[in-house]
């Protein structure tokens, strides 16, 4: 769902980023709300139209969905199975999903994530008087999604290290290195958002 | 110009440099010593990341345990490896990064970004997703990420270690074609052959300070 920025030259990609993430909302809202499965199809709907006008090629979007595919399979068999809430019911509700994360995953692979962080800034900009800082929560939004695909080479790196080492398995194998690397990095990181001009007092505009 | 003043720095109670004074004002200084002399260090001072624990650190009159903020205009700082320099996403949003930190107006922005992305062979990759990059082009990623904010002086700290040669050759070019002061932190001595300027460190103490053609033979025998 945290699909890295796209670049295509389409009307999608040019909308601004609060008209994507407010329909999105919107979406969310109407789906929630409508009873049965209408709400669900409907908006699959809107998402599948939207990927011819967004030019993004269907492999790359299909790639994104791998994980969360995986999740709502485990989300059916739970509910079906276990809670007893019926296959029908249960299936509702993964249609439910299934069709806003494709909607999410169009919105991240269309914007920026300037113009992401730009948005929040402004939304989160409201709650200044109650003494949240803007700028520091929309920059923590960035380097999250930066450093998504930076840690799982951490954790290839710090397995395939294990593994040459005879250890095939081991949680605790795993961890502890990999925590020690995202404490180095911490560090790392603060300092070079330092050496660029980032200053943790400032408040925003 | 870059002035040290009595410099001592300690991490916690291990001493790291030992009262050093010294003043950099040559177009290309190298920094060589081997680990633990102290090189990084040295570099982290320079534009204020690190205060001295004793004694204070210049840079153009400004000095760095008061004006860190100012300083840190003023010298630009080029990180060993890239993936920690790199902040945004995508590399024009993270060239932009800097600039947008000092509230310049996005039109400029845009205009800053650019023309780095072109001096750098960057352009073709602007949308890129910065993770996709090379190690060489993660490199000039980085580099154009600092030098777009047009600083005076630029440290670099270990800028070739993890380059191959063609992108170690690029980064040697790149330095040595810089209009501003740099202050190059290296093991690598054949990229300072043809610097101003050679301080040796060992054990946080300069022990050899001269051109190249001398500091590092000296640098040499004392490995030896």
């Amino acid at each position: 769902m945290l699909g890295l920025y796209l670049h295509r030259e389409s009307p999608v990609h040019r909308w601004p980023a609060g008209v994507k993430l407010g329909g999105l909302l919107a979406v969310t809202a109407v789906v929630l709300a409508l009873p049965g499965v209408w709400g669900a199809l409907a908006a699959g709907a809107l998402g599948l139209g939207l990927l011819p006008a967004a030019r993004l090629p269907v492999a790359t979007v299909l790639r994104h969905l791998r994980a969360p595919v995986a999740m709502l399979a485990l989300l059916f068999g739970v509910q079906a199975l276990l809670a007893g809430t019926g296959w029908e019911a249960a299936l509702v509700a993964v249609l439910r999903f299934a069709a806003l994360i494709l909607l999410a995953t169009l919105v991240t692979l269309t914007t920026r994530v300037t113009d992401m962080v730009e948005l929040f800034e402004r939304v989160f900009g409201l709650l200044r008087p109650v003494g949240v800082n803007p700028a520091k929560l929309a920059l923590m939004l960035a380097l999250t999604i930066r450093f998504i695909p930076l840690l799982a080479e951490q954790v290839r790196e710090v397995r395939m290290a294990q593994q040459a080492r005879g250890v095939e398995r081991s949680i605790a194998a795993l961890f502890v290195p990999l925590l020690v690397k995202i404490f180095t990095m911490a560090d790392d990181l603060a300092a070079a958002l330092e050496a660029r001009g980032y200053d943790p007092a400032d408040r925003g505009p | 110009m870059i002035e040290f003043r009595s410099v001592t720095h300690a991490y916690g109670d291990r001493p790291v440099l030992h009262d050093l004074s010294v003043r950099l004002a040559e177009r290309r200084v190298a920094i060589v010593g081997g680990n633990g002399s102290g090189k990084s260090t040295f570099a982290r001072l320079l534009n204020g990341l690190l205060v001295p624990s004793a004694g204070s650190v210049l840079v153009d009159g400004l000095d760095t345990r008061t004006d860190g903020r100012a300083v840190r205009r003023r010298v630009g700082f080029v990180f060993q490896n890239p993936d920690m320099q790199i902040v945004f996403p995508t590399v024009e949003e993270d060239v932009g990064f800097g600039l947008k930190a000092r509230k310049v107006p996005k039109e400029e922005i845009g205009r800053r970004v650019a023309a780095a992305l072109d001096r750098h062979n960057l352009a073709r990759h602007r949308h890129q997703p910065a993770h996709q990059l090379s190690g060489g082009e993660k490199q000039l990623l980085a580099i154009a990420g600092v030098l777009v904010l047009e600083p005076a002086h630029v440290v670099f700290d270990e800028p070739t270690t993890l380059l191959d040669l063609r992108n170690r050759r690029r980064v040697i070019e790149l330095v040595r074609e810089l209009p501003q002061n740099a202050v190059v932190v290296t093991h690598d001595l054949d990229m300072v052959m043809d610097f101003d300027r050679v301080l040796v460190l060992e054990d946080g103490r300069i022990v050899a300070d001269d051109v190249p053609s001398v500091a590092i033979p000296a640098y040499v025998k004392r490995l030896s």
